[in-house]
């Protein structure tokens, strides 16, 4: 990164504060998935009935559930497990869509017409549905949802690189290289996709946040990540047995968690895109 | 004009003819994907635990599960073909009729959360795109940016617990009616509806109230991309020259607003629209499962995790259908707003 490019994304942020709240937000995030078990006040496991379903106190700041587990704690440590599954999967369906995406867009033809075809089949479910059929299918594994996320963002990768790189596969230093004697090969993987890149970072922020909701709600209906462990869907799914007799927090707390990552992977992805290209802002 | 709704039938035509080959594959697929699913169905559905081994093969052969895959899927596609999409093992019935019971459900609460969705999104967005840069833009802003980071069962327990144990006004958040309720005669199974023709008001006050918390938390979560959408559209609608001459005649400022800007600004927010539709088809599980809505989606749930195989299929086959619709809906309408469209 240039001096350049610090100014003038120093410029972006008095314009656009949000972009840095979002940056800490995640960086929060990230601390508190790594210390999580380190830095919880009660164990997010063990059971202590007779606290249980406590409103929230000095002593248990979230309240506690109906098993007298601290809301708190359990909040925090299922930030490792809820992030890790979004990233694993967005990561996942980056690394395959991009390269796919991108050998579709720079030969075109007759495999681009078959994989826009298998994507037209992909898109034409209601992803939602098609991730609780495949986990259904696959086993309901903590693995599996990561899989099932990863093939419903699949499509968007796919057909985000195969543009990018198709309006590029003519430009002059795409020429240049070749006539320099890269190979096809080479062409994509060190000239196209890098350009490819910043634009495509946006989609994988935003698409982090939409992961983050896919997971928990398939855990909300039961597929995926099983009691007792710790996982933000799950405690909603758990808290919503008590909702209608009043008891708030085990839906508030863990539904807050949720927004707030989501958000803030929304905001980078603004926030980036912004920097990459001000005039996309609406 | 008859020739432009000819050419936007005969675009729709073609659209829904290149949407088929999706349609086949999605019914590969999903068969496919249900052969795979963990757990013989039949031990599942066999009377008990200590099932004698010949009875459960007896189901396995009632169910077809004994031929190659290969086989079960050519009975499979000829089935659907004739309109059948097998017995569903779980409540015994055709899954074309437990489908047809529920479907109505699941489109009542989608459409409804729709029209809630479109009828405050769209004002949002103008609102927002009049003062750019105002409270009123940032507000919307806000609002947006804060909508589609609830997920849809969060928002719809959070509005129970306000509105149903903190304030009272809502009723028991399960189901579509009362279970001590009478039901109207069914004539279109939307009960908003059948309430109106049977002029029972009182009941389509209770079936409205039941429908209000579910919709709602539905069209929560897509105001957002639709006001974004109406925003940015009009910004565009707005700065153009037929507004600047518009307001230069001295029109008043709503019909420069709604009949020229606002007509050529509702291209986008149709299409949006119409993915917003096919999103809230998939938000339905979770819609359904929070507020014990009797429809598809929850049908579908319950039999995915009996590995019940046809209810699912059809389930799915169902949604890509409805998709498939709502995308030719979304044509014509393009071919209304915007006569254009149909000649290219």
């Amino acid at each position: 990164m240039t001096g350049a490019t610090l100014r003038h994304a120093g410029w972006i942020l008095r314009g656009n504060p949000l972009t840095g709240v979002a940056a800490a937000g995640i960086f929060l995030l990230m601390a508190v998935a790594m210390l999580g078990p380190l830095i919880v006040p009660y164990d997010p496991i063990v059971s202590d009935v007779p606290q249980a379903l406590m409103p929230p106190s000095a002593a248990h700041i979230a309240g506690t559930d109906q098993l007298g587990r601290d809301v708190f704690s359990r909040l925090i440590v299922a930030a490792r497990l809820d992030l890790a599954i979004a990233i694993s999967a967005v990561g996942i369906s980056f690394a395959i869509g991009a390269v796919i995406g991108a050998i579709c867009g720079y030969t075109g033809g007759r495999l681009d017409r078959a994989v826009g075809r298998f994507v037209d089949v992909l898109m034409a479910f209601p992803l939602f549905v098609l991730a609780m059929a495949m986990v259904a299918a696959l086993g309901n594994r903590v693995e599996n949802i990561i899989i099932a996320t990863a093939i419903i963002n699949l499509p968007f990768y796919i057909r985000f690189a195969r543009a990018e790189v198709n309006i590029r596969r003519n430009v002059g230093w795409v020429e240049a290289a070749r006539a320099c004697g890269d190979s096809h090969i080479s062409v994509v993987l060190r000239f196209l996709l890098p350009n490819v890149l910043p634009a495509m970072a946006v989609q994988m922020s935003l698409n982090l946040g939409w992961a983050i909701l896919n997971a928990a709600g398939l855990s909300f209906i039961g597929l995926g990540v099983k009691p007792p462990t710790p996982e933000w869907g799950i405690m909603v799914a758990e808290g919503a047995r008590f909702i209608s007799t009043g008891k708030w927090w085990l839906v508030a707390f863990p539904g807050l968690a949720l927004m707030l990552a989501v958000l803030s992977f929304n905001l980078l992805g603004d926030g980036i895109r912004d920097i990459l290209d001000p005039r996309m802002r609406t | 004009m008859m020739v432009a709704f000819g050419a936007t039938i005969m675009r729709a035509g073609r659209r829904f003819l290149s949407s088929l080959p999706a349609l086949f594959g999605v019914l590969v697929f999903t068969f496919l994907l249900m052969r795979v699913l963990p757990g013989d169905p039949a031990v599942f559905f066999a009377s008990g635990p200590n099932a004698g081994k010949e009875e459960i093969e007896t189901i396995r052969k009632q169910m077809g599960l004994n031929k190659p895959v290969p086989e079960q899927l050519m009975l499979y596609l000829y089935d659907v073909g004739r309109g059948n999409l097998g017995r569903s093992m779980m409540t015994g019935q055709l899954v074309t009729t437990d489908l047809r019971q529920r479907l109505p459900a699941s489109l009542e609460l989608t459409f409804t959360a729709l029209l809630i969705a479109v009828v405050s999104a769209v004002p949002l967005g103008v609102l927002a795109a009049l003062k750019p840069g105002s409270v009123t833009d940032h507000g919307v802003r806000l609002f947006c940016a804060l909508g589609v980071c609830v997920p849809t069962f969060v928002s719809g327990l959070l509005l129970i617990y306000v509105f149903y144990y903190l304030l009272g006004l809502a009723p028991d958040p399960t189901g579509r009616v009362d279970i001590f309720a009478s039901l109207p005669p069914s004539r279109t199974g939307f009960l908003l509806i059948d309430f109106l023709l049977a002029g029972d008001i009182e009941g389509w006050w209770a079936a409205f109230r039941q429908l209000i918390l579910p919709a709602v938390s539905m069209a929560l979560f897509v105001v957002a991309p639709l006001a974004r959408i109406t925003r940015a559209s009009m910004l565009v609608s707005l700065g153009s020259d037929f507004v600047r001459t518009a307001r230069s005649v001295g029109l008043p400022w709503w019909r420069v607003v709604v009949t020229y800007a606002l007509r050529n600004a509702i291209l986008p927010v149709i299409t949006i629209a119409g993915i917003v539709f096919s999103t809230m088809l998939g938000a339905n599980v979770l819609v359904e499962k929070v507020f014990s809505w009797p429809g598809v989606a929850s049908y579908a749930l319950d039999a995915l995790l009996a590995s019940d195989y046809a209810p699912v299929q059809g389930f799915v086959l169902l949604m890509a259908s409805v998709f498939v619709i709502v995308n030719l809906v979304v044509d014509v309408l393009y071919g209304i707003a915007d006569p254009r469209v149909t000649i290219s």
